[in-house]
């Protein structure tokens, strides 16, 4: 379903992502591991048409995000790592207009929204504002969202980050059952180890913009001899701890802190 | 074309959700309607001009709508990293009807915005010298609004982060409502002064809607909404420019 073939991006004379290959079949549940700053938004944002690689191939579902960019955007759903939802609209209109904008039929949009809103246990507070929801029901909205037109392959980037174990868990719960009933591929980067060695099907380890390692969690806790996912992680990719430059994004991201109070 | 639909009536939606916002915008409009249309009325009357309160308003109103147009562009600088902006720009849709959706959506706004003054300024006392004319002045309404909203995508499309939001303020919107005549008039002004209105969009908007409600003008009507529908036009193209250049 997703392939990529030495796949370089550079900003100048920094390279972000070297030479990385790996295959992701129909149906499964790829996560995509690495320190801050390792690449695995650059990489995220090459496979969902946002930025044009250096050298290499991609192909989605057969096809190339450059060349059939509007194609590729049917066939995939994404959710960022910052949210993406109007606040000031309720859920079913977040809803409408991803349908509208996502060119969903009038019937099955209303049919599909109503499912998903449903399994992501969302339905009751259809009618109410986003900005009053909590961390975990937006991003339930947003992953319901991802899948309404219906998508054969889901990017979740980072999302997890600062929600408490009970909506992690759910969210995750939620995800894997989609993932089995309409065998959506999942594409998704986290931070916490023992997630991905209980969703992930399989694994590759980024670092540096290398791909290190790369198989089912099992193959790469037997390949590096460690007895748990974090500390593979840790023989892979070391314990220095990687201080990313603050671009314009995470200046905005503190300024947003600040007035909000959280992250999310 | 269901597209810019949609995100147009998503605009729309927000401003009429945001009640408080809408009042509190209503605060700063009046402020300069009342205190310097009643304040400078006396001298303004023994300089032989007439009525200030009358020449001020059509100045108001149009500040309101600059004010109100060119936020919502420079709202992108949020809106693409913190909100429903990124959703669209990974949606299959041309980027083109993703920023028409956004600037008539804008521009609409702000004409609503411009509406609520107009209505302050009637019950503060101002009134139109014919009443034929005033959906003219609706006209150069709708096109401030449209020229505003194009140049706020272009700006807020080109911007990386807050510290220039408070430049762009300081340097460009402040100084486009105080050089466009909305305060003073235009005639016999210092001659670097008069060459800088001049070069003020928002002057020909003023002064056309001087135009039509008061029969007070300086440029003439047919220059104003020549100029004002060029520019408008230019700013649609570079901010659609700017606006397909986006990277989130």
């Amino acid at each position: 379903m997703i392939r990529v073939q030495n796949l370089v991006k550079s900003f100048g004379s920094f390279t972000a992502v070297n030479d990385v290959s790996f295959d992701v079949a129909e149906g499964e549940i790829f996560a995509f591991l690495g320190p801050n700053g390792a690449g695995k938004t650059t990489t995220i944002k090459m496979l969902t048409t946002l930025l044009k690689p250096t050298s290499g191939a991609i192909e989605l579902d057969g096809l190339d995000p450059q060349k059939h960019q509007n194609e590729t955007r049917k066939r995939f759903g994404i959710v960022f790592q910052d949210p993406s939802l109007d606040g000031d609209l309720t859920a079913w209109e977040n809803m409408e207009i991803h349908g509208v904008l996502y060119h969903v039929p009038h019937k099955l949009r209303h049919q599909r929204s109503e499912e998903l809103l449903k399994l992501f246990e969302l339905w009751e507070r259809r009618n109410d504002q986003v900005k009053k929801f909590s961390g975990g029901m937006k991003r339930r909205l947003e992953i319901a969202r991802g899948f309404l037109h219906t998508p054969k392959i889901l990017f979740l980037d980072e999302p997890t980050l600062g929600l408490d174990p009970q909506s992690r868990n759910q969210l995750w719960t939620h995800v894997k059952r989609v993932n089995e009933a309409e065998r959506v591929t999942v594409f998704l980067t986290t931070h916490y180890m023992d997630e991905a060695d209980r969703v992930a099907h399989r694994i590759g380890v980024i670092d540096h913009g290398r791909l290190v390692a790369q198989g089912t969690p099992k193959e790469i806790k037997e390949h590096t001899g460690t007895e748990t996912l974090e500390e593979a992680f840790l023989a892979l990719t070391g314990s220095t701890i990687r201080d990313e430059s603050a671009g314009s994004a995470d200046q905005l991201r503190q300024f947003a802190k600040m007035w909000t109070g959280s992250r999310r | 074309m269901r597209a810019i639909y949609i995100l147009w009536l998503r605009e729309l939606k927000r401003y009429v959700r945001s009640r408080a916002q809408i009042a509190a915008s209503l605060g700063q409009p009046m402020l300069y309607l009342l205190v310097l249309g009643f304040g400078l009325g006396p001298v303004f009357q023994r300089a032989g001009d007439g009525s200030y309160f009358q020449f001020v308003a059509p100045g108001v109103i149009g500040m309101s709508v600059l004010f109100s147009s060119i936020f919502s562009g420079l709202g992108l600088l949020w809106d693409r990293q913190f909100g429903f902006l990124k959703e669209t720009l990974v949606a299959p849709v041309p980027r083109l009807q993703i920023m028409a959706g956004k600037t008539l959506g804008g521009a609409t706004v702000a004409m609503i915005q411009g509406l609520l003054v107009t209505v302050v300024c009637v019950i503060a006392g101002f009134r139109p010298a014919h009443l034929a004319t005033v959906p003219i002045a609706f006209l150069f309404l709708a096109l401030i609004a449209v020229v505003f909203a194009a140049l706020g995508v272009a700006i807020g499309s080109s911007l990386q982060d807050m510290q220039g939001f408070q430049l762009i303020m300081n340097f460009l919107v402040l100084p486009i409502f105080f050089l466009s005549g909305a305060l003073f008039p235009l005639k016999g002004l210092p001659k670097l002064l008069g060459y800088v209105t001049a070069a003020d969009p928002l002057t020909y908007g003023i002064d056309g809607m001087r135009a039509v409600l008061l029969n007070l003008t300086h440029f003439g009507a047919m220059t104003d909404l020549i100029v004002l529908a060029s520019v408008g036009s230019v700013l649609l193209v570079i901010g659609a420019h700017r606006f397909s250049k986006i990277e989130i």
